[in-house]
């Protein structure tokens, strides 16, 4: 008959070895172990990255650029001309990969934004993106059926409103510019910026709600 | 199907798992330390994408990491040093180290190793 012991169970248990991670999770500490090790990379950039994009970096930059652009004509200006050179104002810390194009909803064109190839995304201004922009279905069908996929996000796009469709490229990536909501002409940037929304600045998103803030 | 987001419900989590996260910081840190091109990483991931849907596998988040993983894994061996040699014997060092270390104590590459490794 046995009896259970306590202590010889925690003995036991501190002989196990450890979790041994997931052929992913190995694969991956295999290449970033060589490639510190080669010099090609360094291990606390690696760390302060992840923490960044899992903590810090997410739509909220990019929601007060779009604010700064309602309250103000002259940024607004600068920024369809130039988004890369634009938002250097903001001292934003991280690097961005490629340009960066904002392109501005109206009442008669709608922008919406896609990387048919893979998942091109400015990620140093709105965070990773959603799991959605990465599937096959929104990249085969944001280009072919758009009215569509819009519809399916709750975006009814009237007939009379036209859709671009921008496809991102590592080189070119895109920021939609909603449109400014009725009822806020007394709000400051700072406020205005709680009601931009992510999907909105991708263009799955149109009507910002100023009761939302 | 696609649907709006809803403004109430709790954050996801960015990254469900951190080899996932690391993936992307590797990669996006090799670009900008010009190992590779962005425009190299586009095509290796978008064609590891279009891999992956031919061979029928689900579209959800995983795969598109697995791919994403493959095409990392790809262009370094492609664009440095780093030999596909290299990278299955740091793996198999790496599953001995965890094999070899106590519940509880660091695992360190060390304790993997054999002879050669």
């Amino acid at each position: 008959m046995s009896t259970f012991d306590s202590k010889h169970a925690a003995h036991l248990h501190r002989h196990i070895h450890s979790h041994v991670p997931s052929d992913p999770a190995l694969r991956v500490k295999a290449l970033e172990s060589l490639a510190v090790e080669k010099g090609l990379i360094s291990s606390e950039t690696i760390d302060a990255w992840v923490e960044a994009y899992s903590e810090h970096i997410g739509p909220m930059r990019g929601a007060k650029v779009v604010a700064r652009a309602w309250v103000d004509p002259g940024f607004k200006t600068r920024l369809l001309a130039d988004a890369t050179e634009a938002i250097k104002e903001f001292g934003f810390e991280g690097n961005a990969t490629g340009h960066l194009k904002a392109v501005e909803n109206t009442d008669a064109q709608h922008n919406m934004v896609v990387c048919t190839l893979c998942s091109c995304y400015p990620f140093s201004i709105l965070g990773m993106s959603p799991a959605w922009y990465k599937s096959a279905a929104y990249r085969a069908r944001a280009v072919r059926e758009p009215r569509t996929v819009l519809a399916e996000f709750g975006v009814n796009l009237p007939e009379e409103v036209a859709v671009r469709v921008w496809d991102s490229t590592a080189e070119l990536r895109y920021l939609v510019v909603p449109q400014r909501p009725a009822g806020t002409d007394d709000w400051d940037e700072d406020r205005l910026s709680g009601i931009v929304t992510r999907n909105s600045m991708i263009g799955t998103d149109r009507v910002l709600k100023a009761g939302g803030a | 199907m696609f649907r709006p987001d809803n403004p109430l419900a709790p954050r996801d989590p960015v990254f469900d798992e951190a080899w996932q996260a690391q993936v992307l910081a590797i990669a996006d840190t090799m670009v900008q330390a010009g190992r590779f091109s962005a425009t190299a990483w586009a095509e290796t991931l978008g064609t590891e994408l279009r891999a992956a849907e031919a061979a029928g596998k689900p579209d959800t988040t995983q795969t598109y990491y697995e791919a994403a993983l493959a095409a990392l894994e790809r262009l370094t061996t492609e664009a440095t040093e780093i030999t596909g040699t290299d990278l299955s014997k740091r793996k198999a060092t790496w599953t001995r180290a965890y094999e070899r270390t106590p519940h509880g104590q660091p695992v360190l590459l060390e304790r993997g190793r054999d002879g050669q490794d």
